[in-house]
């Protein structure tokens, strides 16, 4: 494999960073720190992608406008990148994805005591008032589109199994909305099990659920990656026939089933990676528009079906 | 303490019948499938019995492995991630002679050479830094734990890889089909199970590996090439590394950062349970086989049921495998000084 030419500018960053040698100190007028968790799943291996998609597309836009971005294996690797943006590479706005909420409030808080501009996306700190712009997706929208889906295609009336994802605030709050958007009608959710947002699991998972039960009308996966193990766990039990099965995220693999008509997955619902381009985007505006750049922006998780996942459908990012 | 451990210490003192040190694990077992049962009879349905005992053989391959690496008195924590690193590379290669050869065994078999090359590779570099490079076992798998990890996850721009669909219709039958009734897997399984029964038992390779295990200055004097015969434990590991690696990527066809993750404490845990002694010098191939199909069960149980709160399955586990263990050892513990 060729290292791409990003992986080598950014281990030059990188480096010169630690030297304390800021590359390109001089000539950029804003230097914006994004901070990002490192690709260890595919859903961040998303956000890795789209981060430097939009850090290629706004520098070349905004010359005055340079980005440095850094991946970190867990919170307290992020606490001190956080340390090192603000006194090594000066920086002028922050675009933060946390690890997780409560670890970096009080890291992300003593970056805003430096002035400097600061975007959370996707999970918000445990303290209010510390950021100027909130990007996220909507977790319980997000549940809710799944159940509303799978309510309507249902009559109101049938078995779903639910898969869940690591047992986190975002889960709660997805199970919520799906569990509101059923309320009241003869849905039975037969059990709910954690697959933890990945392919393995989800493959076994939903083995046990097949053995357990005989009649299942619908699968909620909750995420693409759980999808892929449910598809395969459901081929060899050979019931395609009698199921469908809603993921969730917008990953490629699943937006082209979706593209093509599967009939096994004919929906997606989408909580993109690429919010973190959104985000920077956003934070870019704060420094070239003259309109105000505060508050909140949630994205919508709409319901991607085969009429619209083309505009879903990036076949070169790795997610 | 040696390769001489009294088996028949319990008999002796002629209240206990049963010799826990051996059968041990598979009381256990017994008790954990009667759970099983009373909590949902689907248990025993022959699908959930052949999804669980495929299911078992990844981390059963690599435990039977890892029995060697500990009974020699070795550890390694690099087989999950070198399970994900030669799955991801088995992918690359597939799908890039895929033009050259064609979606047929010539493909398949390339994928499937490469993982055995990797696997002794891997395996032999492991070894050959812990015994030249007289550096402790922890620390060197420790440090290739994280190099085959973040090579993948390299290899896969931090995304997931994904065989060919037409390379997968090929491959697929090699998880999913089964021969006289029993899963593919199972059958490997079975056969690694039974060669390493034979090796350790019956050869002077498993002689040395006890030998080793229980002390490794006496072999030396006793003109034992230890560091051979310790090298050689994790070569072994690594072949069985790979072949649960080429049974593993047919059942989903991709690879990703989460491929294998603890992989290698849900094989030394196995190895734990099953009897082998994890400072070394003794092992025990069934008990090993018997431990990894029960880490299987635990979570097959704990999915056949919602009376326990999801939240809870790591407790569940965590307590299961600390009375296993318990069984096996508390029969003989009183029986030592």
């Amino acid at each position: 494999m060729i290292m791409p030419s990003i992986k080598t500018t950014l281990a030059a960053c990188v480096t010169s960073a630690a030297l304390g040698l800021p590359a390109f100190a001089a000539a950029q007028e804003y230097t914006i720190g994004v901070s990002i968790p490192a690709a260890t799943h595919g859903w961040t291996g998303g956000v890795n992608y789209h981060a430097e998609e939009a850090k290629e597309r706004l520098e070349s836009l905004y010359p005055d406008i340079s980005f440095t971005i850094s991946t970190a294996g867990n919170p307290g690797e992020q606490a001190n990148d956080l340390e090192d943006l603000v006194s090594l590479r000066d920086i002028d706005a922050l675009v933060i994805l946390p690890f997780e909420s409560g670890p970096l409030t009080d890291p992300v808080r003593r970056v805003k005591e430096e002035d400097i501009f600061v975007t959370v996306v996707d999970r918000g700190l445990t303290q209010d008032g510390i950021e100027d712009l909130y990007v996220a997706g909507n977790n319980h929208e997000m549940g809710r589109v799944s159940g509303e889906y799978i309510h309507d295609r249902l009559d109101g009336e049938g078995n779903v199994v639910v898969l869940r994802g690591i047992p986190t605030v975002i889960d709660d709050e997805r199970v919520e909305g799906f569990q509101s958007a059923i309320e009241g009608s003869d849905i039975e959710i037969l059990d709910m099990q954690h697959a933890n947002w990945n392919r393995d699991d989800g493959f076994e998972v939903m083995q046990d659920f097949l053995s357990r039960f005989d009649d299942i009308d619908a699968v909620w996966a909750q995420d693409d990656d759980t999808a892929l193990g449910v598809i395969e766990a459901v081929r060899q039990a050979e019931r395609e026939d009698e199921l469908f099965i809603v993921g969730g995220a917008g990953m490629k693999d699943i937006i082209k089933r979706v593209m093509e008509g599967d009939e096994l997955v004919p929906v997606d619902v989408l909580y993109p990676p690429a919010m973190i381009a959104t985000a920077m985007d956003l934070t870019v505006q704060h420094f070239v528009s003259n309109g105000p750049v505060v508050g909140e922006y949630i994205l919508g998780s709409p319901l991607i079906t085969e009429d619209n996942a083309e505009q879903y459908y990036y076949p070169d990012s790795p997610f | 303490m040696s390769n001489v451990v009294p088996e028949h210490k319990s008999s002796k003192r002629g209240t206990v019948s049963i010799d826990f040190k051996t059968w041990g694990p598979f009381v256990a077992l017994v008790v954990l499938a009667l759970l099983g049962v009373l909590i949902n009879p689907a248990f025993l349905g022959l699908d959930n019995l052949a999804n669980m005992l495929t299911r078992s053989a990844f981390i059963g391959i690599i435990a039977v492995g890892a029995t060697f690496v500990i009974t020699a008195g070795g550890l390694d924590l690099s087989v999950g991630s070198m399970a994900a690193f030669i799955a991801g590379v088995m992918i690359i290669l597939m799908n890039g002679v895929l033009e050259q050869f064609g979606p047929g065994l010539v493909t398949v078999s390339i994928g499937v050479g490469a993982s055995l090359i990797l696997g002794v590779g891997a395996g032999f570099i492991n070894g050959i830094v812990t015994t030249k490079g007289r550096i402790e076992a922890f620390i060197v798998t420790l440090g290739t734990m994280g190099i085959y990890r973040s090579l993948v996850t390299y290899l896969a721009d931090g995304g997931t890889l994904t065989l060919d669909w037409n390379v997968r219709d090929v491959y697929r039958p090699v998880y999913y089909d089964s021969l006289l009734g029993i899963p593919i897997p199972v059958w490997v399984f079975l056969f690694v199970a039974v060669t390493g029964y034979i090796l350790l038992n019956y050869t002077r390779f498993g002689r040395y590996c006890f030998a080793i295990g229980s002390n490794e200055k006496v072999a030396e004097y006793s003109a034992i090439h230890v560091d051979r015969v310790k090298t050689l434990t994790y070569v072994m590991q690594g072949v069985c590394v790979s072949l649960a690696t080429i049974i593993y990527v047919p059942r989903l066809g991709s690879a990703s950062a989460a491929t294998g993750v603890l992989w290698e404490l849900e094989a030394i845990a196995a190895v734990i349970i099953g009897g082998t002694v994890l400072k070394g010098g003794h092992g025990r191939i069934w008990g090993t086989v018997v431990g990894a199909i029960m880490l299987t069960m635990i979570g097959n149980i704990l999915n056949l049921t919602d009376a326990i709160s999801n939240y809870l399955n790591g407790t569940v586990q965590g307590i299961i495998i600390i009375v296993a263990v318990y069984l096996q050892r508390a029969a003989w513990r009183k029986g030592e000084p």
